[in-house]
């Protein structure tokens, strides 16, 4: 069978799961009561009244996370292939993944030098 | 009478279709009888009897939650994105559902046998983190944005050592077809390597911490941000979250048997029984972690990723090939060497006091003219 065709039947079963969690809401959307209120569908606030909107600006403090872990993660998309051929690849092949790692693990100590790794300095 | 022969498309079309049903229609009541097994061993755990009113030895009680969860108002609070609120529920159950397409429950029993099934499951997996950021945004509640935040912080510091660990297995198999990978371990399963042992725990633990369970379960920590992402979430669409986590879990422990236990192999009993029996297993792991581990600190949680997981993972690479290049015991001394070096190395700078950079304020104050 070929990859496309699973492919193909995956996207079926995509559609087809979407009945697992519809269902229940809609049959909730019958039974449930609907008794909405003011107080009711204020945002939860440990019981106090609401103070400021939640959408606004504050500080992501994990943005460096964010672009080191794009960089990491396209390293492990890289690892895949050379993985897969790794034992026709043999040492040069090891060479080559050593050093496209080693150039970005020198990246990681340089990052973690600089205290990037530190959750809230 | 002789067999009936169906033509190639209806063949097809049958073997796909079929097992696809059967997994959407068991995965469900897999999920609520999970939540049972949870109680009940946390209650052993805690010297309590469990859920044990609704059937005998409450084993109705899922039904019974089912339908209190249907029958709960669903709250979307004022001033919320309604289409999120709404999406993010479904958007999360589906690639749940999706995992177990791909797992090879017994030879051949798989409903889709790709060929990069290894990666595809990474992948499907990591799409959780788009459906919990939709639902904190869409709450317009300073806990949901704070606790998807933060959840999703958590989760790609945890996929990078998560898909570094998987990518031992393709070095040794040459393959990234599940069925593939569980046909290589018929002589010795993973486990039984030291690259193997070293990848099972360190997929073990980023596993963990992918699908938010204790000691990972900053998302929910409830004595800091109430709920994290599904604070504003009530009735069924709540019951979906956790269905989706319970439903992830079960396919980690479905991915860890197939990949480092084995999967199917096993004496005496039909394959898709060992299977089952690796799977329970795990989980029973997972739930004894729940019931007596502590939580994370997020510093910890994310420090632990980045200055351990990390290392250790890729040591774990080198490892390998070290243990496929050098034969005999030499290699696995050699695999064995690295990772746990690397893991006593990276603990100890990371648990290192940290260098006092800026003086203190009161020396700083005396200096001043």
């Amino acid at each position: 069978m070929s990859d496309r065709l699973i492919y193909f039947f995956l996207g079926l079963f995509g559609l087809a799961a979407l009945v697992v969690p519809l269902l229940p809401i809609v049959l909730a959307r019958f039974i449930a009561p609907k008794r909405p209120g003011p107080v009711k569908e204020q945002p939860y606030e440990c019981g106090m009244e609401v103070e400021g909107d939640a959408w606004v600006q504050f500080r992501m403090h994990y943005y460096v996370f964010a672009i080191l872990f794009v960089i990491f993660d396209v390293e492990a998309l890289f690892l895949f292939p050379w993985a897969v051929i790794f034992k026709q690849a043999g040492i040069a092949g090891l060479w080559a993944i050593g050093i496209f790692v080693g150039v970005l693990l020198l990246g990681w100590v340089y990052a973690w030098q600089e205290g990037a790794l530190e959750w809230e300095q | 009478m002789g067999t009936v022969i169906f033509p190639e498309w209806l063949n097809t079309i049958i073997r796909m279709v079929i097992p696809m049903g059967i997994i959407l229609a068991l995965a469900p009541v897999g999920m609520m009888y999970l939540t049972w097994l949870e109680r009940k061993v946390i209650a052993r755990i805690q010297d309590r009897v469990g859920p044990n009113r609704v059937g005998p030895y409450g084993l109705l009680q899922p039904l019974a939650d089912g339908i209190k969860m249907l029958t709960k108002e669903d709250l979307v609070p004022e001033g919320a994105d309604r289409l999120l609120h709404f999406l993010a529920p479904v958007l999360i159950v589906v690639p749940a559902l999706f995992l177990f397409t791909l797992l090879p429950f017994g030879p051949g029993w798989v409903a889709a046998p790709l060929k990069t099934g290894l990666l595809f499951f990474v992948s499907i997996g990591s799409l959780g983190t788009l459906a919990i950021f939709m639902a904190g945004w869409g709450s317009r509640n300073k806990f949901s944005l704070l606790g998807a935040v933060r959840t999703a912080a958590q989760l790609i510091a945890y996929e990078v050592p998560l898909v570094l660990g998987l990518a031992v297995i393709p070095m040794i198999t040459g393959t990234m077809d599940l069925g593939d990978i569980v046909l290589a371990q018929q002589g010795r399963w993973f486990i039984t390597t030291p690259w193997g042992a070293a990848g099972f725990l360190i997929l073990l633990t980023a596993g963990l911490a992918e699908v938010a369970r204790t000691p990972f379960d900053l998302p929910e920590a409830e004595s800091e941000i109430v709920a994290g992402f599904h604070t504003e979430y009530s009735g069924m669409k709540f019951a979906l979250f956790y269905m989706a986590e319970f439903l992830s879990t079960l396919a980690l422990a479905g991915l860890l048997s197939t990949l480092f236990l084995g999967g199917w192999w096993g004496p005496v009993f039909p394959g898709p029984l060992w299977m089952g029996l690796k799977t329970f297993l795990l989980i029973c792991v997972m739930i004894w972690f729940r019931g007596t581990f502590p939580r994370f600190r997020m510093d910890q949680l994310m420090g632990f990723a980045w200055k351990v997981m990390l290392p250790v993972s890729l040591m774990n690479l080198l490892g390998a090939a070290c243990w496929a290049l050098i034969p005999g015991i030499g290699g696995d001394l050699m695999s064995l060497i690295l990772v746990f070096g690397a893991f006593l190395i990276t603990t100890q700078l990371w648990l290192a006091p940290k260098p006092q950079l800026t003086k203190k304020w009161s020396s700083r104050i005396l200096e001043q003219p």
